[in-house]
């Protein structure tokens, strides 16, 4: 079985939000001291499907990321946990997309892999949130998609997932080839062991171009969005927080009580 | 397509009702609609779903479009992009605005990426862009941390999918008039690939979290199950629910429905408890608009406190239980 994941790489998500700054006037993030990049999480829970696809199934996962001057030591994860082969969409044209131009781009790499029974992507990519491109790569390539999974199965060429509600889950199917996005209920992704890092560092990634793909670059990357950044601010937060205090936590705890009587919140 | 004109609101329901959502976006319609002199359309998809096509008028829709027929009970991918891609083509709408939920979360860039158009998804303010009325599209980045405007130029519809709860409905009134039109369904079944089997349902018992005016939401903090059970001691004291943040649904403390944030549920209530919560912006993405949100934390530099109104800090093993001792003991005055 040929396994397709897609993984971005993003600024740590869960770095505290007071480090979080932007550039007003040239509406961008300003990269924080010390956080670096890491492989966006539910990117990491897709790779960790492909891999439990392959331990079942067998197959060959091929992970490809879109990104300029992606740092190799976190790009190369997916790779140590059990991955076989790591793609970069490499180009300054590349550069600035939005959902669209980048959906566009990574259906053409994965048509020029050509051989594919299963594409995963993340639900929504932690940087932006945006929530789109795995349906964008399904709709370019007219494979059946399924969104926001936490468990898939193959069974003689059909994707059995698991989707998640709000008030449960549903089971879908879909004919192979077909493109799932996962969430996190899919669990935990698994530990590089030191083998597989080692293994990791001796593999080079194959680095493709427009032209590799056969794409012309104004299609692609800022050029080829559908979407344009009209403004990028954050907002106010008046954080005057009221901290009760007391003797004792207890104390502490039925002062609160009581001035949330006051204040008439309860 | 012929020049692009009016609002296209999709309505979603939850048992054979209007869903919330449906009311916010025809409350965010109408204002629009009316701001362009444009009228505003519903459509409502599924199966037995034209008897409530008068409760959309009712809420601020001029013409509502059903797409009527057993083959669409159920949301499935394949079937609602059709029927979407042929209403679009139809009415030709400026914009078309649907609910940030499971089926619109799945639709909306399937429907953009076919119609060769620009989304944005998880909007919380929509404006008009006075030159060129393209639609200005606010919404959460970076897990909350910052807001982003966005517009989409020569493309139409221009589609945005809304967060629950950032608009208003408008109050029904039931003499308002307008038309109801039947779509014909036609589903090229060779282009169905997918397959709904079965839905899975989890019981909630008590009130739903979504609803509750009070909510007692545990973090990490909370370090296993049997801590939440002093948490649905003191929402139930409060007749409220219980919420968590991501690590407790992930670690199976507690069900993943009942997570609330950015990919969990949105939600409002008038008192939102946060205990043992750091207060991440995926987290506030959920709990925000919450009318007082009071803090119990052991770290006094959490993030939370900066959202907080009131808040305690200390150790919630040692706050807790003398804090739901307390509002008992004033509830039951
Ligand atoms: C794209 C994306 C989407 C996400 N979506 C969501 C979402 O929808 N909802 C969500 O919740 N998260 C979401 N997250 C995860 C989020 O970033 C945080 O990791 C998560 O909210 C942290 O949960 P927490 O506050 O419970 O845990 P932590 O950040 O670990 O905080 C635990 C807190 O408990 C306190 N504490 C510990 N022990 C005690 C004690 N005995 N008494 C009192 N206090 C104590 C600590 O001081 C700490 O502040 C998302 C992340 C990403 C990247
Ligand atoms: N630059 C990228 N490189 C590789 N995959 C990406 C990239 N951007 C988005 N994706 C994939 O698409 C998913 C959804 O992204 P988005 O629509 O931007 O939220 C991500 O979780 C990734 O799986």
């Amino acid at each position: 079985m040929n396994i397709i994941v897609c993984v971005k790489l993003i600024p740590d998500p869960e770095a505290p939000p007071a480090s979080f700054k932007i550039d007003t006037a040239a509406n961008k993030v300003i990269p924080a001291a010390g956080v670096s990049l890491v492989i966006s999480p539910f990117d990491e829970q897709a790779v960790e499907a492909a891999l439990r696809l392959k331990d079942v199934n067998g197959g060959k996962v091929t992970v490809i990321s879109l990104g300029m001057g992606l740092p190799r030591d976190v790009v190369k994860k997916p790779l140590a946990m059990g991955a076989d082969e790591l793609i970069i969409l490499e180009d300054p044209a590349f550069e600035g997309g939005d959902s669209w131009s980048t959906a566009y781009a990574l259906a053409m790499a994965i048509k020029k892999i050509g051989e594919f029974d299963v594409v995963l992507c993340g639900r929504q990519a932690g940087d932006w949130d945006a929530g789109q491109v795995g349906s964008g790569i399904a709709e370019f390539l007219g494979i059946p998609g399924i969104t926001i999974a936490k468990k898939i199965e193959v069974n003689n060429g059909t994707a059995v997932v698991e989707r998640v509600l709000s008030d449960g889950y549903e089971v879908i199917e879909a004919v192979l080839p077909a493109l799932i996005t996962v969430s996190n209920e899919l669990g935990e992704p698994r530990f590089a062991a030191l083998k597989g890092i080692m293994a990791a560092a001796k593999k080079q990634p194959v680095i493709w171009k427009p032209a590799d793909i056969g794409v012309e670059p104004s299609k692609l990357g800022a050029a080829g969005r559908a979407t344009k950044l009209v403004k990028l601010f954050q907002p106010v937060r008046e954080g005057k927080c009221e901290i009760i205090e007391g003797e004792n936590p207890a104390e502490a705890a039925e002062k609160l009580a009581l001035r949330l009587r006051e204040a008439k919140v309860i | 397509m012929s020049e692009a004109k009016g609002i296209l609101i999709v309505g979603e329901t939850i048992e054979e009702k209007i869903a919330p959502i449906t009311a916010e976006l025809l409350g965010c319609g109408r204002k629009l609609a009316d701001e362009l002199g444009e009228p505003l359309f519903g459509a409502l998809i599924g199966s037995d779903v034209s008897g409530i096509a008068q409760e959309l008028i009712a809420l601020g829709a001029d013409t509502v479009y059903t797409a009527d027929n057993p083959i669409l009970q159920n949301y499935q991918t394949d079937t609602y992009t059709q029927v979407m891609e042929k209403m679009c083509k139809d009415i030709s709408p400026r914009y078309v605005l649907m609910g940030q939920t499971t089926i619109g979360r799945d639709l909306s860039p399937r429907l953009a990426f076919r119609l060769n158009t620009g989304l944005s998804t998880d909007c919380v303010d929509l404006k008009i862009d006075p030159q060129g009325k393209g639609l200005l599209q606010t919404r959460p980045v970076y897990g909350g941390n910052a807001q982003a405007i966005f517009a989409v130029e020569n493309k139409y519809p221009q589609i945005a999918t809304i967060r629950s709860k950032a608009f208003s409905p408008l109050a029904p009134d039931t003499t308002r008039q307008g038309n109801v039109i039947p779509v014909a369904i036609e589903i090229d079944t060779s282009k169905v690939k997918t397959k709904f089997v079965r839905k899975v349902k989890e019981e909630v018992t008590g009130v739903k979290l979504e609803d509750a005016k009070a909510v007692v939401t545990g973090g990490r903090g909370i370090g296993g199950p049997d801590g939440f059970k002093q948490l649905e001691e003191l929402a139930a004291i409060l007749g409220g629910a219980v919420g968590a943040t991501r690590p407790p649904c992930d670690n199976a403390w507690v069900p993943s429905t009942w997570q609330v944030g950015l990919t969990g549920k949105i939600v409002t209530p008038e008192l939102y408890i946060a205990v043992g919560v750091s207060g991440a912006s995926q987290h506030l993405a959920g709990c925000s608009s919450a009318k007082n949100i009071v803090a119990i934390n052991k770290d006094p530099d959490a993030n939370i406190f900066k959202e907080a109104r009131f808040g305690v800090v200390g150790d919630y093993k040692q706050v807790l239980p003398a804090f739901t001792q307390k509002i008992k003991s004033l509830l039951d005055k």
